[in-house]
């Protein structure tokens, strides 16, 4: 078989593939440009109509009344509420597996829990919903009736504890590599001074991988603002100054995908309040990805 | 004082003091760290099996191959699996290039400079979007700017502009791109791990005996990284399956009775009225012509079923006729992608969100259904990529 390897045309092929490896890579750049363009440049007009103090202030959210208010706290209040509640799952349960797995568990048990846990982040959030709305919260009521609390069957607290477990394998997992990153002659010099596993667990090892462990947290806790079957399905879209989370409450998400779902017209000021909306989440978001990298090149212990 | 000190000396053979109960302590964790590993796993057999009792005696092949109805027990996911497979292969078709191609790029080629951090930035923070934002940006860019060509992109000829208002818009073609953006970080990130842990020297080999760079990757870096890739593309693609927000999005139909592509022998027709998301008719006297050419069923406005047979014009209630103008070539043209790409669509995951948001607990099963299917294929096919992953690690060892 002749093949023509001619110096031309060999580094002809290098250069097109080289600049096209280029291009793709740099799609991503534009995908970012992209979601920061449309939602920038639509807020733009709705902040042309609604002023920012009005949107930061007012504790309404009515934009599809006949006298609209854009306050977009009550929608804030409903994503911090059911944020809140699914870190309270799965932040203690996400950490016992973390360490459970990571100093205690033999090798073969970590190699079979870890990828099985994993599946649980692989199911799809629609699915997660019907969960809350249609096992989880039942059990709550009856759970919760002899306490004297009626929960409502739109609640942030179901959807917030379901989410919490979908959310248990990205705080777990992650975690868990940062603690089996910290060296093993740290365990050991705990032990030889005495100390029983769990002691070194949680003075030595823990201590020592914070980083990574908050940064599991933060991601675990975007992937929760940022949420949106779960909390639409089973968390009710009645926005509302949410103060507990036993009461129903639209978030920022599902207000976005409950106005998307309606047939109102493109470029309306009410349909461009989902922008201002997206704005908020993707501030919101932005923010927390800020952190969580501030806060590992902070406490970043070198090994 | 002196005293206890020869007393501790000699008890240096005894359990220190309070030793029983750390090592009490220690066991106890253990009981812990398994009963949070068995909440978790047990979340998973509780979500299966209360699907499995909600809505398993629905899951019958007539489900698959009935389209949805506002009648429940006629109702299935025949427009919404299909659906699914279109959107899924066209984001397949964009994801798994252009992820593998930037994952190459940033592990075998980029230089180290501000443009190559602010790509890996971008990736980074690609992965902790919300999902809901790429449908924002989709809204904004494929269905409101490239569906729009006439008020944008006048200078066009006609014929062009035509074909990206058919392309684009509320189409298959905006959410294959759309989910195919969203999975990339997830792509690339699998390609990069796994082209990084194909060792120097086989490089080195290849680029000593005069291979170039391209050649030294695509014949010895490449192979050996597929496996890893492709786990991640499964990944990636599951991921993509399950997703719904984007979707409902870019407008997405939560009641499709029709199919963007048409098998030859059924009937096809070109509307049946425009539908709104509680499946009703909005405009039951739309009267639409079109001649059937094929002998097959036809879903109607009302939601029934008939049968019809070539050549004949269907009488309906309120005196609008329906006929199919489709024949063989239409039939066969529809399997095109030209065509499907275009059109409006619905997929499993909106499906099973319109049946849970209906009170009537008929509807609710047929949801359950719609998530046994669903729960099916991202499960099976994230074992099959963990399956992978595990025979990588115990097969390679370099």
């Amino acid at each position: 078989m002749e093949r023509d390897f001619t110096k031309k045309k060999v580094r002809w092929i290098e250069r097109a593939m080289e600049g096209s490896l280029f291009l793709a890579a740099a799609a991503a750049i534009a995908v970012v440009l992209g979601i920061v363009y449309v939602v920038a440049s639509e807020s733009t007009k709705f902040f042309s109509h609604v002023s920012v103090i009005e949107f930061l202030t007012s504790t309404t959210w009515t934009p599809l009344f006949d006298n609209p208010q854009y306050g977009i706290a009550p929608l804030l209040t409903g994503t911090f509420m059911s944020t809140i509640v699914a870190l309270a799952v799965a932040v203690p349960l996400g950490l016992l597996v973390a360490i459970y797995l990571s100093e205690f568990a033999g090798s073969r048990t970590r190699e079979t829990i870890k990828p099985t846990l994993e599946l649980l982040a692989a199911v799809p959030t629609v699915v997660y919903g019907y969960f809350a709305l249609l096992f989880v919260t039942p059990v709550l009521q009856t759970w919760l009736r002899p306490f004297g609390i009626e929960l409502p069957s739109f609640n942030l607290l179901s959807a917030g504890i379901v989410m919490g477990l979908m959310i248990i394998p990205y705080i777990a997992s992650l975690s868990e590599d940062a603690m089996r990153a910290v060296p093993r002659a740290m365990r050991e010099g705990s032990y030889a001074m005495g100390a029983t596993r769990l002691e070194t667990s949680f003075r030595v090892v823990v201590p020592a991988a914070v980083s990574g462990v908050v940064g599991a947290v933060i991601l675990g806790m975007s992937r929760a603002i940022g949420e949106t079957m779960i909390v639409m399905v089973a968390g009710g879209t009645q926005p509302q100054m949410v103060t507990t989370p036993t009461q129903g409450g639209a978030t920022v998400t599902a207000f976005i995908a409950q106005v998307a779902l309606g047939d109102l017209p493109f470029g309306t000021l009410e349909y461009n309040s989902i922008f201002a909306a997206g704005l908020a989440l993707l501030v919101l978001t932005l923010m927390f990805n800020f952190v969580a990298f501030w806060l590992q090149r902070r406490y970043r212990e070198a090994y | 004082m002196a005293v206890t000190d020869v007393q501790a000396v000699r008890d240096i053979t005894a359990h220190p003091p309070g030793l029983g109960a750390r090592k009490f302590k220690d066991s106890a964790f253990i009981v812990w760290g398994i009963i949070a590993t068995i909440v978790g796993l047990g979340t998973l057999v509780t979500l299966v099996t209360d699907l499995a009792h909600d809505g398993g005696h629905r899951v019958t092949s007539a489900f698959f191959t009935s389209f949805p109805s506002s009648e429940p027990a006629l109702a299935g996911i025949l427009s919404a699996w299909v659906g699914s497979l279109l959107v899924i292969a066209t984001t397949a078709l964009f994801a798994i290039p252009i992820g593998i191609m930037a994952g190459i790029y940033l592990e075998e080629y980029a230089p180290k400079n501000p443009i190559t951090s602010a790509i890996e930035i971008a990736v980074n923070n690609l992965a902790g979007v919300p999902s809901i934002l790429f449908g924002l940006m989709a809204v904004g860019i494929f269905v409101q700017f490239l569906g729009n060509p006439n008020k944008w992109f006048g200078f066009l000829p006609e014929g062009v502009r035509e074909a990206g208002a058919h392309l684009f818009g509320q189409s298959i073609l905006t959410a294959g791109i759309t989910l195919s953006l969203l999975i990339l970080p997830v792509v690339i990130v699998a390609t990069r791990e796994a082209v990084r842990s194909v060792p120097r020297e086989m490089r080195h080999g290849a680029l000593a005996v005069g291979a170039t760079k391209w050649q030294t990757t695509q014949h010895h870096v490449l192979p050996y990284a597929l496996p890893g890739v492709v786990t991640g593309v499964i990944i990636g693609i599951s991921r993509a399956l399950g997703e719904t927000a984007p979707l409902i999005m870019i407008g997405g139909l939560t009641f499709v009775a029709f199919l963007p592509i048409t098998r030859p022998g059924d009937a096809t027709f070109e509307t049946i009225g425009m539908l709104d998301e509680y499946g009703a008719a909005v405009d039951p006297n739309a009267t639409e012509t079109v001649h059937i050419t094929h002998d097959g069923v036809v879903v109607l406005p009302d939601f029934t079923e008939r049968a019809v047979q070539a050549g004949q014009t269907l009488e309906l209630p309120h005196g609008s006729s329906i006929q199919s103008t489709a024949d063989w070539g239409d039939a066969i043209a529809s399997w095109n992608p030209g065509h499907w790409l275009g059109q409006e669509f619905t997929v499993m995951p909106i499906q099973m969100f319109n049946w849970t948001s209906r009170p009537q607990a008929e509807f609710l099963e047929l949801a359950a259904a719609a998530g046994i299917v669903l729960l099916a294929i991202t499960l099976l096919m994230n074992g099959t990529a963990i399956y992978l992953r595990y025979r990588l690690r115990k097969s390679i060892k370099w």
